[in-house]
């Protein structure tokens, strides 16, 4: 039993880290249209950021993440206006195949300033567990939950009681009456970019210390994030949160549990629940069915 | 009587289409003025130029100061635009509707809302309710609510009987209408039917391919005789 609460105390905890990104790539959809396959690549740049800032400047952790966050925001926000933008109005397909354009960009300008190197990133958290109940849970594990759930109940007080999150709402799915209400929409989608790639980043933040920093430290995770937006329906805030905890306790139970997929089998199975959902539920757990008018 | 809005020799177009030929038509400070004409006549066309939600050419004035830029720059410089097809925001609910009518102006918006449940008085018991899941009155009952939240110098409602029952068309020009009295609100609205639109306006314009036609007081169009047979079917 203590092993099972273990296994879903650190399911959370990945599931959290999939929820956050996850969130991201919903932010964009909705402002956006499109599935940002830059959005890893994007975290991954952030987390070098991270990694730069403490060790190559001393800076001590916290204040550097607050300025890799500031600077993913800007980051974000820039890409949005000089790269997206000026393929927005064309077919849903160009601007696709632009964030993937972006992902290859990104990952070779990694590996070009920060070389292919692993690098190892502090975690803010202690390495120790702490016992609940008979169970020795990891700090670590905590924190990670802690942390992604914050920040995701943060963004919701936003989204809800601010003008600029309202603004953002209805920028996304009233974009021609938020105009004639006198938002700026375009700069409310580069607000969207920006805030999905902050997430981006503390996905990323909260990725490195459990494993290698590395290019291609994200790519994973970003098929986790896709299994858990379209699980939660691609479309739904909460859906993505909801179904990066599941699709992550879930995985986890899986691995413990049944002894064919073990660790190598994750990643295909999150490419099951994605094939599953699309096939019997396409707008996921959250999702409303889109009625298009023809 | 000074003039609010004023256009002057307005062109616009769709693509090949040219749907304003050349509109010059004036709004005075608080009066209620008409646009009507058949389908395809520029009606629309010329809610959209002056928002600028169209690209167009021509002088538009507000208050004697020039218009360009987009829908933002109209809506801050005081145009509250209701666009056919009521113009809510449907996933949002009731009060983030309100709030985001505001949202060129600062400072508290509680006062307006109060307002606003005076005017309509289901608007605040509803507040939480999705604007998508209101009916079709309520719908455009909302989005003139939404639009007054700017405090606007001028209101333009494009259709707003659209698909709606009498009785509700009835209720919509009523508060219109008092909201023009009270308040002396200008008031520049586009409208199939002639006969409500009529009797609500001070002055209308008839529009014919892009062009004004006909135009006049409400009770000197009702005499003529062309825009009856046409218009108002008698």
């Amino acid at each position: 039993m203590a092993n099972f609460f273990q296994q879903v105390v650190s399911g959370l905890a990945s599931g959290g880290i999939y929820g956050a990104l996850a969130l991201a790539l919903v932010l964009i959809h909705r402002a956006t249209g499109v599935i940002n396959f830059a959005q890893g690549e994007m975290a991954t740049f952030s987390t070098y950021t991270l990694w730069t800032l403490t060790q190559n400047h001393g800076w001590s952790y916290w204040p550097a993440l607050g300025a890799t966050l500031a600077i993913s925001f800007a980051g974000g926000f820039g890409v949005h206006q000089f790269v997206i933008r000026p393929v927005e109005r064309g077919s849903v397909l160009r601007v696709v195949i632009v964030t993937i354009g972006l992902l290859l960009l990104l990952n070779g300008a990694m590996t070009w300033i920060w070389s292919g190197e692993v690098r190892s990133v502090h975690s803010p958290f202690p390495t120790r567990t702490i016992d609940i109940a008979g169970v020795a849970i990891s700090i670590q594990d905590l924190g990670t939950i802690g942390v992604s759930i914050g920040v995701v109940i943060l963004l919701g007080l936003f989204f809800r009681f601010t003008k600029i999150g309202l603004a953002l709402r209805a920028s996304a799915t009233n974009p021609a009456e938020a105009r004639l209400v006198g938002v700026r929409v375009p700069l409310m989608l580069g607000v969207g970019w920006g805030l999905a790639t902050m997430l981006g980043a503390i996905a990323g933040a909260l990725t490195a210390p459990t494993v290698f920093l590395d290019p291609n430290m994200m790519q994973a995770v970003l098929i986790y994030a896709f299994a858990a937006a379209v699980l939660g329906g691609i479309d739904s805030p909460v859906g993505a949160v909801v179904g990066g905890l599941l699709l992550g306790v879930g995985l986890n139970l899986l691995g413990t549990y049944v002894n064919f997929v073990g660790a190598d089998l994750r990643l295909p199975a999150a490419l099951t629940v994605i094939l599953a959902v699309l096939l019997f539920r396409p707008a996921g757990l959250f999702g409303k069915r889109v009625v298009r008018r023809v | 009587m000074t003039a609010l809005l004023e256009l002057e020799r307005v062109e616009a177009r769709y693509g090949q289409v040219r749907a304003l030929r050349g509109i010059t038509l004036e709004v005075g400070e608080g009066e209620i003025v008409a646009v009507l004409g058949a389908n395809g006549a520029g009606k629309t066309t010329t809610l959209r130029a002056v928002s600028g939600t169209v690209r167009r050419s021509g002088t538009i004035k507000l208050a004697g100061r020039a218009l360009s830029g987009g829908p933002e720059a109209a809506a801050k410089a005081g145009i509250a635009h209701v666009p056919e097809g009521r113009g809510t925001f449907s996933e949002l609910s009731v009060t983030e509707n309100l709030r985001l009518g505001a949202y060129t102006r600062r400072g508290k918006i509680d006062p307006d809302v109060e307002r606003m449940s005076a005017w309509f008085p289901w608007l605040i018991e509803r507040g939480d309710q999705q604007a998508g899941t209101l009916s079709g009155g309520e719908q455009q009952m909302l989005a003139l609510a939404r639009a007054l939240m700017s405090r606007p110098r001028l209101l333009m409602l494009d259709e707003p009987s659209l698909g709606l029952a009498p009785l509700v068309v009835r209720e919509i020009f009523r508060i219109v209408r008092e909201l023009n009295e009270k308040e002396g609100l200008a008031v520049l609205v586009v409208e199939q039917d002639a006969r409500i639109a009529l009797a609500a306006a001070h002055r209308a314009y008839v529009l014919e391919v892009g062009e004004v036609a006909v135009t006049g007081t409400s009770a000197d169009l009702r005499e003529t005789e062309s825009v009856r047979r046409s218009y108002l079917g008698y």
